[in-house]
C-alpha cells in the first residue's frame, strides 16, 4: 500500500512538473502576474510529493517489504537499521528518486527565498528547473521505478554490496548530490537570463550563493569518497582516475571555473556569454556524470545495473538539455555585450588566466574519460587510458594556474600593476626558493628529488603569496599592529573564505607530493612474532584470530605492536571480513594517521604454510590531502556567509 | 586611434596566452594518449597474435575453474574466455574479488609464446561486474560456478 502511494506521489509530482514548467515562463513572458504566480505554490508541492515518493521507499526499506522488487535486491533482512535506511540510496533507482528529491528541494528553496529576487528572473528559473525534474521524473518512472512489486515476494533479499556497507559512504550519495544537483540552479538561472536576453551583475549576484553552495557539497562529496576509497579498498590510493571519479571531478572544475568568472560578471560586468556557458557546461556535465555512472558503460563500485535502455534515455536527455541550451545560447550570446575595457594585467585578466587553465585541465580529463566509449562506438577497439595519462597531462596544465594564483589575487581590479604585485610577493618567492634548496640538498640523489622540492616549494609560494594578500588588505608593517589587526576582523568573509581555500590548494599539493612521490612498501609473508621495518617503524605480528563473528559476517583479525627508535607507538589491528549474502571479502586496514604521515597495515590472509600475506604502507602528508579538500569546503561556506549574500544585489539598469 | 591599436594589442595578447595554453595542453595529450592507450584484447584475440608483441595490453575473461596456484606471493592462473585460455603470472596481493569462475582483467605483457606476465590484475569491485564483451557461453560458465 505504502508503495503505491509512493508510485501514485512520482505520477502526482511529474504532471506538477509540466504545469510548472510551462505556466509561469508563459506568465513571465506576457508579464501576466497570475501566471507566474503559479510557479511558487507548484514548486512546494513538487518538492512534497517527491518527499513523500522517497520516504515511502525509505518504509518499505525499513520494514524489510520485499515484495517491493527494488528492496528484495538490495536489502537483507539482519542488516542494522542504520543501513537499512541508508540501503535506499545504495542502488539506482532509490538513489535516482534521491536525485529527483534535491532537485525539487533546490527549487522549493529558490521558491522560498527572499522577495528580493527579480520576478521575471525567479519565475524563469523555477520554470526551467521543473524543465529538467520533468525529464527525470519521467525517467525513474519509464526505466527506473522504485515501486515495482515482486510476487510472489522472496522469504530474504539478496543484499547490498558489503563494501557499501561503510559509514562514512552512507552518507557520500547525498553530498555529492547536494552538489551535482546544486548546478541545476546555477543552469536554470543561466537558462532564464538567456531567455530574458539580461546577464548583469545583479544576475551574477544571485546565482552566485547557489553556484558556491553546489561547489562545497561538490568538494565534500569528493573529498569524502576520496577519503573512503583511502580507507576501504586496502590499497591506500586515494584517487585512481577511475571515470566515475572522473565523472564528478569534472562539473568540480567546470564549477571552479564557473565561481572564478562569476565574480568578474558581478565586479566588472565582462566576461558575461563565458560564464553563462560555463554554468551550463558545468551542469551538463553533472548530467554526464549521471550518464556515465548509472548507464552501465563503466563498471566499477557505482554501477549498479547494466540496463541499456536507461543509458540511452539519459544520453536522450542529456542531447536534449545540452543541445537546446547551447541553441538558445548560440542565439542570445552576441547580444550579452559587455561593455567594460578588459586589461590583462588586472584581477579579471587574472581571473581568466585561471579559467583557461582550468577549463584546459577539465579538456584533458574529459577526453581521458570519454576516449574509451567513443573509440568503442567508432569500432576503433577496446582500449582504456590509465592513471599515467591523466598525470602526464593534467599536472602541468594545472600547475601554471597554481603559480599564478597568489599574483592574480594581490593585482587590482581594472588595471593592476604587475610590479607591485611580484614586489609584495618577494618574501614568499624567498620562502619558497630557499625552502625548495633545503629540500633539494637533503634529500640529493634519492629518486624523485626534484619533483619533491618543486612541490614543495608551490605549496609554500601559494601559503606564503595568499597571506601576503592578507597582509596587503591589512597594511601590515604599513600601520600601527593594532589598527591591521582590526582591519583584519573588518575583512569581509568572503574574502577569508577565498584566502582559506586557496590555502586548502597548497595543502592538497603538500599530501598529493608526499604520497605520490614519498610512498614506501613492504609486501610479505609474516608468521606470528616476525617483524618488518617501514619507514623508522617496526612492525610486530603478534597474533592472528580467525574465524570472529560480527553483524553479518566473520573477520579474521592480526595485531601488531609497532615501536619507532624502540619505543612503542602503537597497537594496530587490520581486518579481513567474509561476508555470506552476497559472498564477498572485505579489506580493513588499520591505519595510523598523524600530520606528517600514515601507517596503513592490511591483512591479507594467509598461505597454505601457515605464514599471513601482510601489507605495509608509509604515506607521508597524505593526510593532508583530505584537510586540503576541507578547506575548500570550509572556505566556499565562509564565503556564504558573507554579509553581501543577504543584502539588496546592485540595482539593476533598465533596459 | 592609438587607443584602438592598444586595445588591439591587448587582445592580441591575450589570444597569444590562450593559444599558448591550448597549444600546450593539445601537445601534452596527443603525447601521453599515444604512450598511455591500452588495448583490450580477448584471449583467443591474443592466440591469434592480435595482441602488441613488445607494449603493455589489457587481457580480460574468466578465471579457469581449477587453475589457481599460490606459491608464496606469485599466483599462477589461466584466462579463458571459453575459446582459448592463456596462463597468467602475478606477483602480488589479488584483490578481494578475484575468484576462480569469476571476471578478471589483467593488465600486462606476453612474456614468451603461452605466458602472460601481469602487473596488475584487476577484479571489480562489483559482483555483478563483467568484462566488456562477455559471450553468453562466459556468462553460463559463471553462473554454473
Amino acid at each position: 500500500m505504502v508503495a503505491e502511494t509512493g508510485h501514485f506521489a512520482l505520477i502526482l509530482a511529474l504532471l506538477v512538473a509540466a504545469v510548472q514548467a510551462v505556466v509561469p515562463l508563459v506568465g513571465a513572458q506576457r508579464n501576466d502576474a497570475a501566471l507566474m504566480a503559479v510557479a511558487k505554490p507548484a514548486a512546494l508541492l513538487q518538492f512534497l510529493l517527491a518527499a513523500a515518493a522517497f520516504f515511502a521507499l525509505m518504509y518499505c526499506y525499513v520494514t524489510s517489504d520485499f515484495s517491493v522488487l527494488n528492496v528484495a535486491q538490495n536489502r537483507y533482512s539482519d542488516k542494522p537499521l542504520f543501513y537499512k535506511i541508508t540501503g535506499v540510496w545504495g542502488d539506482h533507482e532509490g538513489s535516482m528518486l534521491l536525485w529527483e528529491l534535491i532537485l525539487t528541494g533546490y527549487a522549493a528553496a529558490v521558491a522560498l527565498s527572499g522577495g528580493k529576487l527579480p520576478r521575471g528572473l525567479r519565475t524563469r528559473a523555477l520554470a526551467v528547473q521543473s524543465m529538467v525534474s520533468f525529464g527525470f521524473l519521467l525517467f525513474i518512472l519509464l526505466t527506473s521505478n522504485p515501486f515495482l512489486r515482486l510476487d510472489p515476494a522472496p522469504l530474504n533479499g539478496q543484499g547490498l554490496n558489503p563494501l557499501l556497507e561503510d559509514p562514512g559512504l552512507a552518507f557520500h550519495p547525498p553530498i555529492l548530490y547536494l552538489g551535482y544537483v546544486g548546478f541545476s540552479m546555477a543552469f536554470s538561472f543561466a537558462i532564464a537570463a538567456l531567455i530574458e536576453g539580461k546577464v548583469d551583475a545583479a544576475w551574477a549576484h544571485w546565482i552566485r550563493p547557489w553556484s558556491l553552495g553546489a561547489w562545497c557539497f561538490l568538494t565534500l562529496g569528493i573529498t569524502g569518497g576520496s577519503w573512503w576509497a583511502y580507507y576501504t579498498l586496502g590499497w591506500g590510493g586515494w584517487w585512481y582516475w577511475d571515470p566515475t571519479e572522473n565523472a564528478s571531478f569534472m562539473p568540480w572544475l567546470a564549477g571552479t571555473a564557473l565561481l572564478h568568472a562569476l565574480t568578474v560578471v558581478e565586479k566588472r560586468g565582462t566576461m558575461k556569454a563565458w560564464t553563462v556557458l560555463l554554468a551550463i557546461i558545468t551542469f551538463s556535465l553533472s548530467l554526464l556524470g549521471t550518464f556515465l555512472v548509472r548507464s552501465g558503460v563503466l563498471t566499477s563500485v557505482h554501477s549498479f545495473a547494466t540496463d541499456p535502455q536507461r543509458g540511452i534515455y539519459i544520453l536522450a536527455l542529456l542531447g536534449v538539455v545540452i543541445g537546446s541550451s547551447l541553441a538558445l545560447f548560440g542565439l542570445r550570446a552576441p547580444s550579452l555585450k559587455s561593455g567594460a575595457l578588459f586589461a590583462p594585467v588586472s584581477r579579471e585578466g587574472g581571473l581568466l588566466f585561471g579559467n583557461v587553465f582550468l577549463s584546459a585541465a577539465l579538456g584533458t580529463v574529459f577526453l581521458g574519460t570519454l576516449y574509451p566509449l567513443f573509440a568503442d562506438a567508432l569500432g576503433l577497439g577496446k582500449v582504456s587510458v590509465g592513471p599515467p595519462f591523466f598525470n602526464a597531462t593534467f599536472v602541468p596544465i594545472i600547475i601554471p594556474a597554481c603559480i599564478a594564483m597568489p599574483i592574480g589575487a594581490l593585482l587590482a581590479w581594472k588595471r593592476g600593476s604587475l610590479k607591485i604585485a611580484l614586489k609584495r610577493l618577494m618574501p614568499a618567492f624567498f620562502i619558497a626558493a630557499a625552502l625548495a634548496g633545503g629540500i633539494a640538498l637533503m634529500m640529493a640523489g634519492h629518486g624523485r628529488f626534484i619533483a619533491a622540492a618543486a612541490a614543495a616549494a608551490l605549496a609554500a609560494w601559494i601559503l606564503a603569496g595568499m597571506l601576503a594578500g592578507v597582509a596587503q588588505q591589512i597594511h601590515l608593517f604599513d600601520a600601527p599592529f593594532k589598527t591591521s589587526l582590526q582591519r583584519l576582523f573588518k575583512l569581509p568573509r568572503a574574502f577569508h573564505g577565498m584566502t582559506v581555500a586557496h590555502i586548502g590548494m597548497a595543502c592538497v599539493i603538500l599530501g598529493i607530493a608526499g604520497s605520490a612521490l614519498g610512498r614506501t612498501q613492504s609486501i610479505q609473508i609474516m608468521h606470528t612474532g616476525e617483524s618488518v621495518q617501514v619507514s623508522g617503524f617496526s612492525l610486530t605480528l603478534k597474533k592472528v584470530r580467525d574465524d570472529i563473528k560480527g553483524p553479518g559476517y566473520t573477520f579474521s583479525r592480526g595485531t601488531f605492536d609497532v615501536t619507532s627508535g624502540g619505543r612503542p607507538v602503537a597497537v594496530m589491528q587490520p581486518e579481513k571480513r567474509h561476508f555470506a549474502v552476497p559472498p564477498e571479502d572485505t579489506t580493513h586496514a588499520a591505519i595510523r594517521t598523524t600530520l606528517l604521515g600514515d601507517l596503513y597495515v592490511v591483512l591479507d590472509g594467509r598461505d597454505e604454510k601457515g605464514g599471513y600475506i601482510t601489507r605495509i604502507y608509509y604515506d607521508p602528508f597524505v593526510v593532508w590531502i583530505f584537510l586540503g579538500g576541507g578547506m575548500f569546503a570550509a572556505g566556499g561556506l565562509l564565503a556564504l556567509t558573507d554579509r553581501r549574500h543577504r543584502i539588496a544585489a546592485p540595482e539593476r539598469k533598465a533596459s | 586611434m592609438s587607443l584602438l591599436t592598444r586595445k588591439h594589442k591587448r587582445r592580441g595578447a591575450f589570444l597569444a596566452v590562450i593559444l599558448i595554453a591550448l597549444s600546450a595542453a593539445t601537445f601534452l595529450m596527443l603525447r601521453a594518449f599515444s604512450e598511455n592507450l591500452l588495448f583490450y584484447f580477448l584471449p583467443s584475440q591474443v592466440k591469434e597474435g592480435k595482441a602488441p608483441a613488445r607494449h603493455d595490453f589489457r587481457m580480460g575473461g574468466l578465471v579457469l575453474q581449477g587453475s589457481v596456484k599460490k606459491d608464496g606471493l606469485t599466483v599462477h592462473f589461466t584466462v579463458t574466455d571459453l575459446h582459448d585460455s592463456v596462463p597468467v603470472v602475478y606477483t602480488g596481493i589479488l584483490p578481494d574479488l578475484f575468484h576462480e569462475g569469476r571476471g578478471v582483467i589483467v593488465e600486462g605483457r606476453m612474456s614468451g609464446p603461452d605466458l602472460f606476465k601481469a602487473d596488475q590484475v584487476l577484479a571489480k569491485h562489483d559482483a555483478k561486474y563483467q568484462p566488456p564483451e562477455m559471450t553468453p557461453e562466459m556468462k553460463k560458465y559463471m553462473q554454473a560456478h
